[in-house]
């Protein structure tokens, strides 16, 4: 039993380290760490109780910028970390951060078997449509026609990856789309995000104001949703598919799926046991 | 003295019981007090293909397969040509078949072995219910002295779901089978043994790769299936749960191994099982263990490469990848068992190892062994039990370094959920804070640590297993690894039983190497045959590379599947001495 002496209070710059961002300025990734650190003090999360993991890329180097524990691994490979982490340590709380190339295309395997096995996760996506830390090529969620790439001078022409819509069809738990040019609505978002049992996709629309200058208008195109979140998949799914990817700042899906938990006896028996059934 | 035993296959099409013949025959044996070996090939169909048992049974424990065997029953004739180059027979060997199912095919008979026959199935019809196979599993028991009690007991416990009615279906075949063995011609047979037989396991190499890991405390598997690894996985699934661990079936190979990465970094110790193709997958992440110093083991049991290559069947041309695989300067633990029971031994060092050296180590058997069913004495009681030096507590004015320098190379690791020592963990060259760092000073400094905690651990006498002939070690060694270990120390037995000295030096540490110690077992050493099954020589190069081995050195090495005979050994040792006079 808890006694009533008061929950100790933090802020959001107990949750930040003192390393200085590599990131440009104006990169909108720098909404989503104080987003981040904002949403923790919000929740009054222990530093040493949380974890953030990430991949590659420019917003990948998240963890290191914190002052939780922290684990920056290799190129797409996030979500298995994190699953390994949080499945060996129910007790943490393990958020999962990094860019659209990291999730989509070579941890994209991984995107959908984190949303169908539902591991109680929060998986941040950092979407500014570009591989930043390469220097502008084109990612998975990039507008076939953009030309801006010299490994695709005349665009990919290849149809945008949704991640909204794939991650409902594979069974993510909790779905939203924020703005990195509105820290204070993210924040609460993510509290949400992290709260809600099972695996939590929260997409931020974070311009790289580097390779995609033109995304600097996102923070007048973007709206806030007029509607609220649905339970219902079907519905939801229509509401994602008909969108145009700028309505912002709301909860779009939760659904209530049990979170995965391998089920294991509770530690009664012995490895002696398991030795006597080889004995003759 | 060289074992007596007896060596023999059951072969069949699918549905013909063949593997079941030879698990019971295998518990039978176990029932009576002998020490066996099953190995078991079979065709590249999912369901209903040919199969092969091979058994060689003795009084006393036994390390590898014969380089003959003295029966082939037959219970019919579906494709077993595919096997013949697996099933050795002799003039003195014998072909039992059925006269049903025709001739024994020309491909068995180069040899000139004796044929003989037995109505299996037209003696299994004239009983209710009756199968041909438990009338072959009668004819062999007879032949080879298996007492039919043994049988007895075997045949209950496996049918016990099924009903008295069919027991007694099954053993009426079984002697009906033991009956008609009368008019067979003999092959050699047993003694019986004494009731108070030493204490022995039946056991797989796979089931023992998976209690090693346990043993050493292994709590989260996360694996993709794959021949000839999932037996691993299948054991330990239920396992793990019984001792309050978990296994994940993961999407791939990627995920399994970024999956214990995770699991590691939380201050559990974790642990993969694949065979090559998922090694090669999980290459990158491998090195990721290094940078990070994240201590898991993964299990690579070998199969006939490359790419798809011969996933049913054994090779051990993964040592290359394994110690080179990894880029950058990565260093790291490989080790290898060198038997059936030692699968045990060795995964539960491996996970010693690699909690001690905050190191990812890999462990690798094969094919051959780890699908290989052994009666063996009971393996003994292990004390170490992976040990990771963990950071409990910060210290007052002090910020933690995760990659702090020490003597030893190894940093106390802070596990999620300690106050006061967060930090992050990373794949980029860091400093010892484990801040990105591309200075060439941290660089170097880290690169020294990581090396030196491998280099300067002490591997005790585990290195190598180290076996001397019966009247001494002469001059001669044969030096091998893996599998290839059985047929080395029955030839070593041979050969000493004809008086001839030789040293037998199997390496269990594949990296780091130890030239030292390597050295000191080459003592007075002249002249060495290095044995392993990789077309290329995989093992005999890296000993090239790494060791001073002596002047006159030969290399036995055959890529799989087809396992080496002791005599092909002998065979070599004699042309490395007929040289030198």
């Amino acid at each position: 039993m808890e006694n009533c002496a008061q929950k100790k209070k933090y802020l959001a710059k107990d949750y930040k380290s003192e390393l200085k961002p590599i990131w440009c300025p104006g990169c909108g990734d720098y909404t989503v760490l104080n987003a981040i650190t904002r949403a923790l003090a919000e929740m009054a999360l222990p530093p040493e109780e949380v974890a953030v993991v990430s991949g590659i890329g420019c917003s990948s180097r998240i963890p290191a910028y914190t002052s939780v524990y922290g684990f920056h691994g290799v190129h797409g490979r996030a979500l298995p970390v994190a699953t390994g982490l949080k499945l060996a340590r129910p007790d943490l709380t393990v958020l999962v951060t990094g860019g659209d190339g990291d999730g989509f295309s070579i941890g994209g395997n991984h995107f959908l078997h984190a949303c169908r096995r539902n591991v109680d996760l929060t998986y941040i996506v950092m979407d500014n449509q570009v591989y930043g830390m390469t220097k502008g090529q084109a990612s998975p969620t990039t507008a076939p026609d953009w030309e801006g790439s010299k490994l695709t001078p005349d665009g990919t022409g290849i149809n945008p990856f949704q991640p909204l819509v794939v991650g409902l069809a594979s069974g993510a738990n909790f779905i939203a789309r924020v703005s990195a040019s509105d820290p204070v609505n993210m924040a609460q978002i993510i509290v949400e995000a992290v709260r809600h049992p099972g695996f939590s996709l929260v997409q931020v629309l974070s311009p790289c104001v580097t390779f995609r200058p033109e995304q600097q208008e996102w923070r007048d195109i973007v709206r806030t949703a007029v509607v609220d979140y649905t339970d219902d998949a079907a519905r939801a799914a229509r509401r994602l598919m008909t969108d145009d990817g700028f309505n912002v700042g709301k909860v779009l899906y939760k659904g209530s799926r049990p979170p995965y938990r391998p089920e294991f006896e509770a530690s009664n028996g012995s490895i002696g046991e398991l030795e006597a059934r080889f004995a003759l | 003295m060289t074992v007596q035993s007896v060596s023999l296959t059951i072969a069949g099409s699918g549905g013909a019981g063949v593997v079941t013949a030879g698990s019971l025959l295998l518990d039978a044996a176990a029932r009576a007090g002998w020490y066996a070996l099953m190995s078991r090939s079979s065709g590249p169909q999912i369901r209903g293909g040919e199969a092969a048992a091979m058994l060689r049974f003795a009084t006393e424990p036994i390390m590898s397969h014969d380089d003959s065997f003295h029966l082939l029953m037959a219970i019919d004739w579906d494709n077993i040509t595919r096997f013949a180059a697996e099933i050795p027979l002799t003039a003195s060997s014998l072909i039992v078949g059925d006269p049903a199912h025709g001739d024994a095919p020309a491909g068995l008979l180069k040899n000139s072995p004796r044929v003989a026959a037995l109505p299996m199935s037209e003696i299994a019809g004239g009983i209710e219910n009756g199968r041909p196979n438990m009338v072959a599993l009668g004819a062999i028991a007879a032949m080879i002295g298996l007492p039919p009690a043994a049988m007895r007991i075997v045949v209950e416990t496996a049918l016990k779901k099924k009903g008295p009615a069919a027991i007694e279906a099954s053993m009426a075949a079984f002697f009906a089978g033991i009956d008609a063995a009368k008019n067979l011609p003999a092959i050699p047979r047993l003694p019986n043994v004494a009731a108070d037989a030493l204490p022995r396991w039946s056991i797989t190499g796979n089931e023992a790769t998976g209690l090693g890991a346990i043993r050493g405390g292994v709590r989260f598997v996360a694996a993709y299936p794959i021949t000839p690894a999932t037996e691993v996985l299948e054991w330990l699934a239920p396992s793990l749960a019984k001792v309050g661990g978990m296994l994940v079936q993961a999407e791939d190979e990627l995920a399994s191994i970024n999956q214990i990465i995770g699991a590691s970094y939380g201050g559990v110790p974790a642990m993969t099982a694949t065979s090559g193709p998922g090694l090669s997958l999980m290459i990158e992440s491998l090195g990721l263990a290094v940078a990070a110093e994240v201590p898991i083991v993964v299990v690579d049991v070998m199969r006939v490469g490359p790419s798809t290559g011969i996933a049913t069947k054994s090779e051990q041309s993964d040592l290359n990848i394994a110690v080179y695989g990894l880029h950058g300067d990565a260093p790291h633990v490989v080790v290898a068992a060198n038997s059936v029971a030692d699968c045990l031994f060795t995964t539960q060092w491996a996970v010693h190892l690699a909690e001690a050296m905050q190191v990812p180590t890999l462990v690798l058997t094969d094919q051959a062994m780890g699908q290989a069913r052994a009666i063996l004495p009971k393996p003994a009681e292990l004390t170490f039990i992976g040990q990771r030096e963990v950071a409990t507590a910060a210290v007052e004015g002090q910020r933690y370094k995760r990659y702090a320098m020490t003597g030893s190379g190894v940093s106390p690791m802070a596990i999620p959920g300690t106050p006061g020592l967060t930090h992050t963990a990373d794949g980029l060259e860091h400093n010892e804070f484990g801040t990105p760092s591309s200075q060439a000073s941290d660089h170097q400094a880290q690169m020294d640590k990581r090396s030196r905690k491998i280099s300067q651990f002490n591997y005790g006498d585990h290195w190598a297993e180290i076996i001397d002939s019966e009247v001494g070690a002469g001059d001669t060694a044969i030096i091998t690894w893996g599998s290839a270990t059985g047929p080395a120390r029955e030839a070593l037995q041979r050969h000493a039983d004809a008086g001839g000295k030789a040293r037998l030096i199997s390496l269990r540490l594949i990296a780091p190497v130890q030239p030292e110690k390597m050295a000191e077992a080459l003592r007075g050493i002249t002249r060495a045959v290095v044995v392993e099954q990789s077309h290329s020589g995989q093992f005999y190069r890296m000993l090239r590379a790494f060791y001073e081995l002596p002047a006159k050195t030969l290399s036995l090495h055959q890529g799989g599947p087809l396992p080496f005979g002791p005599q092909q050994i002998l065979d070599q040792m004699k042309q490395l001495n007929a040289g030198s006079a």
